[in-house]
């Protein structure tokens, strides 16, 4: 123990550094949160909480599963992979609570030319109007039924199930 | 046992250590979701692009996205001949209400949806200086807003321009991949409101996905490869015009 003799000031400054070092550690656990480095150099449980946030879109299988006379419709129509909110618009809060959220129809006026109105820049194959020429400003839904849209089918009144006009 | 205040002092600090470790090994969350069987990506077919827009509205209605931002928006390109390098490109809020309609012109015209790219390897996840911007383990790039300062370092180090500062929240935020829907099993808010199946949701980790044979029949392509970015947003039929 002779080399030791007169080391009692280094064992001191050690010391201090070990008690520095452990209030690092003290003070990390509480300031770094739980989760950081679960999966990597973040915030693991902000995933959960990004997962966690409520949706505005119902989806298409939540539709069909009361509206399954549309969707039947819809089948062998031209709209058939045209989803029910790409035109019904976000629609979840109806599929929690159908009494009391009633969404309203669209105007197809608006609505159909959005994706029909005649452009060279749109893909050829493509079925476009010139919405003024082809029905002079009326409703689209007055010759066509928007769920299958073919000529000549008498629009469909909304099904009891389909909700208030 | 006879234990010195010194040995005491020399055990603490690993058992801290130690402690660090066994926190660090909680299950995950959601049940159902297993983030390390998931791939996820997005499958981009510009040929069927009609430019209406109902990606960019259904994408601000589902994730509440300020006015004047944009976390997916389409552009118009109209290329004349001989002018590859110098497209002309617009896109009025976004391509939000549509494009304005062209007569027949001389040149092509066509519409590219655009998005973030969820890259593998992304520029912006290197840059965040406080770890509140990552890839998660199912290939998702992720802001944690509670956690970013709104520097901005990962605006300007995206090469595709898609993320942004929230103007009331001034933090970063960018395209989520609807990650709260496609946890559920649901497809994003743009690919549930696309009506030409122009854009579909994909998973790569999944071998029934239709993405695999889509991969090995068509050109498909990513934005700027020369970035190798490891960009999960696949383009088929991509023009060279294309920025």
């Amino acid at each position: 123990m002779k080399l030791l003799k007169d080391a009692g000031h280094l064992f001191r400054f050690a010391g201090l550094f070990v008690i520095a070092f452990l209030i690092f550690l003290v003070v990390r656990h509480f300031v770094v949160p739980k989760t950081f480095g679960q999966y990597g150099h973040y915030r693991g449980a902000s995933i959960d909480e990004m997962a966690a946030r409520p949706i505005k879109f119902a989806g298409h299988q939540t539709c069909e599963q009361c509206h399954s006379d549309v969707a039947e419709t819809k089948t062998n129509g031209k709209h058939a992979h045209v989803n029910c909110e790409a035109c019904h618009g976000p629609l979840a809060d109806h599929a929690n609570d159908p009494a009391s959220v009633i969404p309203t129809l669209p105007d197809t006026t608006v609505l159909c030319a959005r994706c029909h109105t005649a452009s060279a820049a749109k893909p050829a194959g493509f079925p476009q109007v010139n919405p003024a020429e082809h029905s002079g400003g009326m409703p689209c839904k007055t010759c066509h039924t928007p769920h299958s849209p073919v000529i000549g089918a008498t629009p469909a009144a909304p099904s009891a199930a389909g909700g208030a006009k | 046992m006879n234990m010195s205040r010194r040995h005491m002092l020399v055990l603490l600090p690993a058992a801290a250590v130690a402690w660090k470790f066994a926190l660090a090994g909680t299950p995950e969350a959601s049940p159902n979701y297993t983030k390390s069987e998931h791939w996820w990506g997005m499958l981009i077919d510009i040929p069927k692009c009609i430019g209406c827009g109902n990606c960019v509205r259904a994408c601000q209605a589902e994730n509440d996205v300020p006015d004047g931002f944009f976390r997916t928006w389409v552009e118009r390109y109209h290329v004349t001949d001989y002018h590859m390098e110098n497209p002309e490109v617009i896109s009025p809020d976004g391509g939000k209400e549509g494009f304005p309609s062209v007569a027949e012109d001389a040149g092509k015209y066509f519409f590219v949806p655009k998005m973030c790219n969820h890259c593998a390897d992304s520029p912006c996840t290197q840059v965040c200086p406080v770890g509140a911007t990552f890839v998660t383990p199912d290939g998702v790039v992720l802001v944690d807003q509670k956690y970013c300062l709104g520097c901005a370092y990962c605006v300007q180090a995206c090469p595709y321009g898609c993320r942004y500062i929230h103007p009331e929240k001034k933090v970063a935020d960018k395209c989520t991949l609807c990650y709260h829907r496609i946890t559920k099993g649901l497809t994003t808010a743009c690919c549930e409101n696309c009506p030409t199946g122009a854009r579909q949701l994909v998973d790569l980790k999944d071998p029934k996905d239709p993405i695999h044979a889509f991969l090995k029949t068509h050109e498909v392509q990513v934005l700027k490869p020369q970035m190798a970015t490891g960009a999960k947003a696949f383009y088929n039929g991509l023009d060279g015009s294309v920025r």
